[in-house]
C-alpha cells in the first residue's frame, strides 16, 4: 500500500507539473514518466500475488504509455519549431490553482461515492479523478495540438486508475484492448498533428477556426 | 463460426485493400465485400447462432442494427465505385481500408455482450472514420477531423468511466466474476447499487451521446459532415451513428432491469428536447446545404433520444426511426454530393437551380427533404407520428406540443434552403460547362435511387418479420424478460 501510495502521489504531482510547464518537451516527459508509474501500479496493488496476466499489462502500460506514445508525440513534432506553448488559454499560475483546487475536490467526491469502505479510503479513486480532471483542464485550457493531446491522455490515464480499483472485474483481453485502442488513437491524432504543422507551418489550433455558422 | 466470419471479413480485405496498389481495381472490393456482409448477416436472421460464452450474441436488437448498418454499406459502396473513379487526384487505399475497418467495428458493436468489448468497438469506429472525414486534405477538413478526434476521445472517454461505474455497480454482491457481461449484469437486475447504475447511466448517455452528435456535444457534427464527401455523410449519419445509439440503449436496458427506468427515461426526454432545440436555432438561416444536412441529423438523434424516453411504443418507434432516418439520410448526403460536385460549392450563394443543372439529383434531394421532414408516404413519416402517439399515450402533452413545434420550425427553416437549391436561376461562371457531365454517372444515381425506393416500401409497408423483432427488441430494451 505505501508504495503504491507513492506511486499515486507522483502521478498526480507529475499532471500538476504539466498543468504548469510552458514547454512541450517537458510535458511529453512528464506523461512519459506518468505512465511508467501507472504500470508499476498493478504489480504493487497486486500485494506479491504475480500473476502472468497482471505482469502482461503492467509492461503493456510501461512500453505503450511510457516509451511507444511519447515517441510517437516526439515524432509528430519533428518539423514544428516553435516548441513553446506561449499563450494558453487559461494561464499556467491559473491553471496551477485550479489544479490545486480540482485534488482537493476529489477528496471530497470520492468520499462521497458509495462503495466498500476499502476502495473509499485508498487513494486510488481521488488521484484518479483529480488525474481525470486536470487532463480536461489541459485540453481545453491549451492551444497547441500536442498539448491537447497531452491532456486527452492524462485524462484517459485517470479513468484508467479508476478501473484499476475494479481491476478484478475486468478481464484482462479487454484491458489490453484498451490499451491499445488507446495507441492507435494517439497515432492518429500524431498523423494528424503532423499534417496540421506542415498545412499551416505550426501546430497552433487557432488555425483550426475557419468553419462556423455564418 | 459466424460470429468471426461478420467481423473478420471486412478486417480482411481492409487488409487486402492496403496490399492492392493499383487505385483503379481497388473499389471494386468495396460492394464485393458488403454484398458477402450482408448475405452472412441475412444467414444470422434464418437461423440465430447460440451466444459466445457472454461475448458476442446476436439479440433482435442486435440483428436490427447490424442488417441496417450492413444495407447501408452495401448501397453506399455502388455509390463508391464511381466517386472513386471520378476522384482520381486522391489515392483511394486508405479510404477503401478504412471503409471496411468501420464496418468491422460496427459489427462488432453490435454482436458484443460485454460492455467493454462494445467500448473497444466504438472507439474503433471513431478511429477509423477520422481519415476518411480527410479524404479531401484541405484545411478545412483538416480541422474537421481535428475537431471529431479531439471531441470524440473525451466522450468515449466518459463512457469508458460510465463502463467502469458499471461493473462498480457490482461491488455489494458475493460474485467475483465477469461483471461487466450484459447477461450477467441483466441477472442480477435491482440487485445491484442504483446509485452506481444512476451515474453510469449519466456517463454513458453523455459519452456516447457525443458520439452520436446528441446537443449539447454535437460541435463536430457540421463540421465533419460538411468537410467530407457526400458518401463519407452517408456512412456516418446512417450507420455510424446507430453504434453509440445501440450502446446507450444497453445501459438503458440494465438500467431497467434493475428498476431505474423511469430515472432514464427522464434523461432521455432532457437530452432529445435539447438536441431538437439546438437543430431548430443552427437550422434556420443555415447557406450550407451539407452543414444544413448535419443539424437535421442532430435533430433526429433528438428525436430517436425522446423516442426512447416514451415507454414501449416509443421505443419501438425510436428502433424504427433508426432505419427510417438512416435510409433517408443516405438518401440525402448522396444527392447532396451530387448537387455539390455540379456546382462546385455546397453554399446558397453557389449552389442555385440545381433542378436545371442536375435535375435528377435535385429530384431525389428534394423529396428526401420532404421524407425527412416526415410527409406520407415516405417511412420517416411513420416513426415520427408513432413517438408522437407515444407522447400523448403516455399523458406527455407538453413534450407532444414541442415535438410538433420544433419539428415545424426545423421544416420552414430547412424548406429555406432546401428550396433555394433546387430551385432558382444557376450562376452563370466557370461551371457552365458541367451540366451535361453532372448527371453521366449511373451508379451514383442509383444508390440514392436504391434508398429512395426503401422508404417508400418501408413507407407503405413494414414487413412481419421487422415488426415482430422491433417489438421483441423494445420489450427486451424495457426490461421484459422476452
Amino acid at each position: 500500500m505505501q508504495t503504491s501510495n507513492f506511486f499515486l502521489a507522483l502521478i498526480v504531482f507529475l499532471s500538476l507539473y504539466m498543468l504548469g510547464s510552458s514547454s512541450l518537451k517537458g510535458a511529453i516527459k512528464a506523461f512519459s514518466l506518468q505512465g511508467m508509474c501507472l504500470g508499476c501500479l498493478p504489480l504493487t496493488l497486486s500485494g506479491g500475488d504475480l500473476k502472468i496476466h497482471i505482469l502482461a499489462i503492467a509492461s503493456g502500460i510501461f512500453i505503450l504509455k511510457g516509451l511507444l506514445i511519447p515517441r510517437v508525440l516526439n515524432y509528430a513534432l519533428r518539423e514544428v519549431k516553435i516548441r513553446e506553448e506561449m499563450e494558453p488559454l487559461i494561464g499556467y499560475n491559473a491553471s496551477l490553482l485550479v489544479g490545486a483546487g480540482l485534488v482537493g475536490v476529489s477528496f471530497i467526491l470520492s468520499h462521497r461515492l458509495p462503495g466498500s469502505p476499502a476502495i473509499r479510503d485508498s487513494f486510488l479513486l481521488p488521484a484518479s479523478l483529480s488525474t481525470a480532471m486536470m487532463g480536461i483542464l489541459l485540453m481545453i485550457g491549451r492551444l497547441k495540438a500536442v498539448t491537447q493531446v497531452v491532456g486527452y491522455l492524462v485524462f484517459e490515464n485517470g479513468i484508467y486508475l479508476f478501473g484499476l480499483a475494479f481491476s478484478y472485474q475486468t478481464p484482462w483481453i479487454i484491458e489490453m484492448g484498451i490499451l491499445l485502442d488507446v495507441f492507435v488513437a494517439v497515432f492518429i491524432m500524431g498523423i494528424v498533428i503532423h499534417h496540421i504543422a506542415r498545412t499551416f507551418d505550426s501546430i497552433n489550433t487557432k488555425n483550426l477556426t475557419q468553419l462556423k455558422d455564418l | 463460426m459466424i460470429y468471426f466470419f461478420i467481423i473478420g471479413i471486412p478486417c480482411l480485405l481492409g487488409l487486402i485493400a492496403l496490399m492492392i496498389s493499383q487505385d483503379h481495381w481497388r473499389p471494386w472490393l468495396l460492394p464485393f465485400g458488403c454484398a458477402l456482409n450482408l448475405s452472412a448477416v441475412i444467414s444470422c436472421w434464418k437461423t440465430p447462432p447460440a451466444f459466445l460464452n457472454g461475448w458476442l450474441g446476436l439479440d433482435e436488437l442486435s440483428l436490427i442494427v447490424i442488417t441496417l448498418v450492413a444495407v447501408i454499406f452495401l448501397i453506399s459502396s455502388i455509390y463508391c465505385l464511381e466517386y472513386l473513379r471520378l476522384r482520381r487526384d486522391r489515392h483511394n487505399r486508405l479510404f477503401t481500408a478504412c471503409l471496411f475497418f468501420t464496418l468491422a467495428a460496427l459489427n462488432l458493436v453490435s454482436m458484443s455482450r460485454h460492455m467493454g468489448l462494445l467500448w473497444i468497438g466504438m472507439e474503433m469506429t471513431t478511429l477509423a472514420t477520422a481519415p476518411l472525414i480527410y479524404f479531401n486534405r484541405n484545411e478545412k477538413s483538416l480541422e474537421a477531423t481535428w475537431k471529431y478526434l479531439m471531441m470524440s476521445s473525451l466522450g468515449i472517454g466518459f463512457a469508458l468511466l460510465g463502463t467502469f461505474f458499471l461493473s462498480a455497480s457490482t461491488l455489494s454482491l458475493p460474485f467475483k466474476g465477469n461483471a461487466l457481461s450484459l447477461d450477467t449484469l441483466l441477472a442480477q437486475g435491482p440487485a445491484l447499487s442504483a446509485q452506481w447504475l444512476k451515474g453510469a447511466f449519466i456517463l454513458l448517455l453523455v459519452g456516447y451521446g457525443t458520439k452520436m452528435g446528441l446537443s449539447p456535444l454535437h460541435f463536430w457534427k457540421p463540421d465533419a459532415y460538411g468537410e467530407s464527401p457526400g458518401v463519407v455523410g452517408a456512412i456516418l449519419s446512417g450507420a455510424v451513428i446507430s453504434a453509440p445509439f445501440l450502446g446507450i440503449l444497453r445501459a438503458f436496458q440494465i438500467c431497467s432491469c434493475a428498476g431505474l427506468g423511469d430515472f432514464c427515461r427522464e434523461l432521455w426526454l432532457l437530452m432529445g428536447l435539447l438536441s431538437m432545440g439546438t437543430a431548430a436555432v443552427f437550422i434556420i438561416r443555415q447557406r450550407d446545404f451539407k452543414r444544413m444536412l448535419a443539424y437535421s441529423s442532430v435533430e433526429h438523434m433528438g428525436i430517436l433520444a425522446l423516442g426512447a424516453g416514451l415507454g414501449p411504443l416509443g421505443l419501438w418507434a425510436a428502433l424504427l426511426h433508426l432505419i427510417n432516418n438512416g435510409l433517408t439520410k443516405g438518401l440525402l448526403f448522396l444527392s447532396a454530393g451530387n448537387i455539390h460536385r455540379a456546382f462546385g460549392g455546397k453554399t446558397m450563394e453557389h449552389a442555385k437551380g440545381a433542378l436545371k443543372r442536375a435535375p435528377i439529383s435535385a429530384a431525389l434531394f428534394l423529396l428526401g427533404f420532404f421524407a425527412i421532414a416526415g410527409i406520407p408516404p415516405f417511412s420517416p413519416f411513420i416513426s415520427e407520428f408513432s413517438i408522437l402517439r407515444a407522447a400523448l399515450g403516455s399523458n406527455h402533452l407538453l413534450i407532444a406540443l414541442s415535438f410538433i413545434g420544433l419539428l415545424s420550425l426545423i421544416f420552414i427553416g430547412m424548406a429555406n434552403t432546401v428550396l433555394a437549391v433546387v430551385y432558382g436561376v444557376p450562376p452563370d461562371g466557370q461551371h457552365s460547362s458541367l451540366p451535361e457531365k453532372a448527371e453521366r454517372f449511373p451508379f451514383m444515381l442509383a444508390a440514392p435511387i436504391i434508398f429512395l425506393v426503401l422508404i417508400i416500401f418501408l413507407g407503405l409497408w413494414i414487413p412481419h418479420w421487422l415488426s415482430r423483432s422491433l417489438l421483441h427488441a423494445a420489450q427486451i430494451l424495457n426490461g421484459e424478460k422476452a
